[in-house]
């Protein structure tokens, strides 16, 4: 680890006491990140290649992938998620316990991909169904640019309060644009 | 090698006269098009005639076109000992296309029939379980058809990127 990773957000210092409390939780949690096992498409192979040997998850905590979302608190979504599947993500999404982050991999997650005009079937974006805090393009991306997500939803770990587990003031919000109006 | 496709278009001609439509043998994948109302017992005759052995079934596809106002559902046959092969198609009417199943002479047809009937909206008369395989079971219209329209919608999730 590097030693700027150790260095407390700037956010925080305004409580003396709960400050060093939630910077000592936020390095043990940030530094065992339990992905959720859930790969759809394509994306997953990829995912699995980031936890295999030559790219190796497991130097940065996060080799524990959980075959089940109650124990898990980061969601890669890799892959295609169509209309049939958006109702089991959105579960999966509600089962994990706060405080949970999503990561979008790949362009069908970010807004449909190559299926964005004629895939009848695929959901344009998975952010219309479940917050989504850190996108990673690529078709599919690389294993360094899914290790990047990764530090970057370290990064907004290490900013969470002990008081506020459900990360009201962090949690971005299911994206729901407005039809376009007439001209 | 087994049978050439002349010889075993020759064959179902024989036993089928006057229900084959059609017949294309020195076309690039050679096909016979027979009656809708044979299929199925061509597809036991092609299956059990000792010359013929056709022990697999290894697509049922459909094409829609509608210019010609038609849905074309096709079968591919294959012989693994005799190691020939053999594409019957149907050709249904476009607004109630609709086809005697034979899910009873190849176990593979279910699921095949399934998805032609999802994609397509072909209707497969006697098939135990005739219900959507791809789509969700609430999805409306049938998305291989050419005026198929995406819907604006499904279940509250946008599906039109503007």
């Amino acid at each position: 680890m590097s030693p700027e990773n150790l260095t407390p957000d700037p956010l925080v210092k305004n409580l003396v006491f709960m400050n060093s409390v939630d910077y000592l939780v936020n390095l043990t949690r940030s530094n065992s990140v339990w992905p959720l096992t859930f790969g759809l498409a394509c994306c997953a192979i990829e995912m699995m290649a980031t936890g295999a040997s030559k790219y190796d998850i497991a130097r940065f905590g996060s080799e524990a992938f959980r075959a089940t979302p109650r124990q898990a608190d980061l969601m890669i979504v890799a892959g295609t998620v169509t209309h049939k599947m958006a109702p089991r993500v959105k579960r999966l999404y509600d089962q994990m316990p706060e405080p949970k982050y999503v990561i979008a991999m790949g362009g069908c997650v970010i807004r449909g991909g190559p299926y964005v005009k004629y895939g009848y079937h695929v959901v344009k974006g998975v952010d219309l169904v479940v917050p989504v805090d850190v996108y990673v393009p690529g078709c599919p991306p690389r294993p360094e640019a899914l290790l990047e997500a990764l530090f970057k939803v370290q990064k907004l770990m290490r900013r969470e309060k002990i008081l506020d587990r459900t990360r009201k003031t962090t949690k971005p919000e299911v994206y729901r644009p407005a039809a376009p109006q007439a001209v | 090698m087994g049978l050439e496709s002349a010889q075993i278009h020759q064959i179902v001609k024989e036993k089928f006269a006057d229900s084959v439509l059609e017949e294309a043998a020195d076309a690039v994948d050679p096909f016979i098009v027979v009656k809708p109302g044979v299929i199925e017992d061509l597809a036991y005759f092609c299956r059990d005639d000792t010359r013929l052995e056709f022990d697999l079934l290894s697509c049922i596809s459909g094409v829609d076109y509608p210019e010609r106002n038609v849905i074309e559902v096709i079968y591919c046959l294959d012989s693994t000992p005799n190691k020939h092969w053999l594409i019957v198609k149907v050709v249904l009417p476009r607004d109630n296309p609709r086809v005697r199943t034979v899910e009873n002479v190849w176990r593979t047809a279910d699921w095949h029939e399934r998805e032609t009937y999802d994609l397509l909206g072909v209707t497969f008369e006697g098939h135990h379980n005739l219900i959507r395989i791809l789509c969700a079971e609430d999805w409306v219209g049938y998305p291989l058809r050419r005026d198929y329209v995406m819907p604006e919608t499904y279940r509250g999730i946008r599906n039109v990127v503007y």
